[in-house]
């Protein structure tokens, strides 16, 4: 299957955009070899802005061009979120400015670099903010849709992007903001995921399948505003419901769905993500088996905790 | 160390001194080893602070200072910070800090290596006359021409501190020097050489 890293597709949605809206400015804080805005930056030069190793200044500075009615993409690693995060609330999300972000080598994925870049709270900040949009697209596919959608609306948005290379997957028809994926259906339980963890997901339906269960598979690329819906019926019709995040358990996609269940029936509900540690460096296949992660793991954790 | 993503020349100097053994360097930027790809103080004997956000370092430092003087328990700090990394505005309130507090107990090494991830300063984010700002400052600067000469870096050092101000030790530095294939290119930044061009590296180094 063909694998491309969803920054990779970060980078080339944006030469797309550009080619299609001459307002689309993109600004970069010395990373653009890495979250892959190099691309524009050599297709529209006149339009790329290097801020230099300054995110808080980044993301006001794309506030200000945002008044004058230009569309500013920011980029650099998730992690940085924080670095920048009182003018993503105050200076972007306050006002509902148009300022996009594109944020990239999210989660322990990243590897190597360890603990101190890999971000484990960006959805939970992103969520938690008034007027933000929140992506977290899991292949190439969906990065662009989520691009092009975030262009299309007229305020703060935040699109998770990931180094790691991951399956490109069949393109989502029917894709719709705030709207889940039915990847696979089921009946005895139900794995909700988001981000490149779909191939881990999928690699464990396969494991539980082998075990006599008929799992059931949903995939969220938007997580606000959330598709609480199509998260209750699954939830109630398989009652076992798992969330799967590369991620802390804290704030992210297992804390979004927990609120749509609550007094909704009973279940059984766990979050399969970073349980509220750090990362560290390491190669990401074996951070993914040390932190529970990948799909043997995942299965494991499913069996455990089901019912009935 | 401010630039934490110099974590190897750091980790290298912290084992010569006996912090930890040798060994430690097959685990590098490995699962469980102590010598991640950014300096971690709960994971790695000898260092001071966790670093590899940029900017974080230095105002770390600034604290640390502030606090020997609070306490008078005579501690010395010394911080390393990049050129790329004198981009982030942290630098800036930190250094305001410290000559307002009078830190002359505080030593920033400035590595002014002329390069970052994306280029040159220049190309990125032109820091000016990153000298002439320091001094407005308020620092105490001390100007080695050449960087990568340690007498010179060493004399500077030895120079006598100026009561009242922090000190600022400006390193006119090549990066990827003595490495006939890194010196001055912007791409090595932070990648690792193959088998072969270790090998050449090596070569270039002891010859
Ligand atoms: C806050 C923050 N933003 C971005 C990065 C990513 N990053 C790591 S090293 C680097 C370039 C640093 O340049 P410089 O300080 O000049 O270091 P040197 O040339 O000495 O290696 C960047 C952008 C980071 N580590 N921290
Ligand atoms: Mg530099």
């Amino acid at each position: 299957m063909e694998k491309k890293a969803i920054r990779v597709a970060y980078g080339e949605s944006l030469v797309r955009l550009g080619a299609e809206n001459s307002s689309v400015v993109v600004l970069d804080a010395d990373l653009a070899e890495a979250t892959m805005t190099k691309g524009f930056k050599q297709a529209y030069p006149e339009r790329f802005f290097d801020c230099g190793i300054a995110e808080a200044n980044m993301v006001d500075m794309a506030a200000g061009m945002s008044t004058m009615g230009l569309i500013p993409f920011c980029s650099t690693f998730a992690v940085f979120a924080g670095r920048s995060y009182d003018q993503i609330r105050n200076g972007v999300c306050y006002p509902g400015f148009n300022v996009k972000f594109g944020f990239s080598h999210a989660g322990i994925t990243l590897g190597e670099d360890g603990g101190s870049h890999q971000a484990i709270e960006d959805l939970a900040l992103m969520r938690v903010l008034p007027n933000m949009t929140v992506f977290a697209p899991s292949d190439a596919n969906e990065c662009w849709m989520c691009v092009k959608a975030a262009s299309e609306i007229n305020g703060p948005v935040y699109i998770r992007t990931s180094r790691l290379p991951s399956p490109v997957y069949d393109p989502d028809p029917h894709f719709q903001v705030g709207k889940g994926r039915v990847l696979m259906d089921g009946s005895d339980c139900v794995i909700m995921t988001c981000g490149i963890m779909l191939e881990h997901c999928l690699n464990a339906v396969e494991i539980l399948k082998g075990q006599g269960k008929n799992p059931a598979l949903l995939v969220f690329h938007t997580l606000k505003p959330f598709d609480d819906e199509l998260a209750l019926a699954y939830a109630q019709k398989c009652s076992n419901v798992f969330t799967v995040e590369e991620h802390s358990v804290i704030g992210g996609l297992g804390d979004t769905v927990a609120p749509v269940l609550c007094g909704k029936g009973s279940f059984v509900f766990r979050k399969i993500g970073i349980q509220d540690v750090f990362g560290q460096s390491g190669k990401p296949a074996d951070l993914l088996r040390e932190y529970h992660l990948n799909g043997e793991e995942i299965a494991r954790t499913v069996l455990e905790s089901m019912r009935g | 160390m401010s630039k934490g993503h110099a974590a190897p020349g750091l980790y290298g100097t912290l084992c010569e001194r006996g912090f930890f053994t040798r060994d430690h360097f097959d685990h590098f930027r490995q699962l469980h080893g102590i010598l991640q790809g950014h300096p971690d103080i709960k994971k790695c004997p000898g260092v001071d602070a966790s670093t590899g956000s940029l900017g974080q370092g230095i105002s770390i430092a600034v604290g640390m200072a502030l606090a020997a003087k609070h306490l008078g328990n005579g501690v010395k700090v010394y911080t390393m910070i990049g050129d790329g990394e004198s981009d982030e505005g942290l630098v800036w309130e930190a250094s305001m800090a410290a000559a307002h507090y009078h830190l002359d107990n505080l030593t920033v090494i400035f590595d002014h290596n002329g390069m970052q991830i994306d280029g040159t300063n220049d190309q990125v984010m032109s820091l000016g006359d990153a000298q002439a700002k320091f001094t407005a400052f308020g620092y105490d600067v001390v100007e080695v021409m050449d960087g990568n000469d340690m007498q010179q870096v060493l004399d500077a050092f030895h120079t006598p501190v100026c009561p009242g101000k922090p000190r600022l030790i400006h390193l006119h530095t090549l990066k990827g020097k003595g490495v006939s294939f890194m010196e001055g290119q912007v791409a090595w930044h932070g990648k690792a050489p193959n088998d072969e061009l270790t090998a050449q590296a090596l070569r270039d180094l002891e010859g």
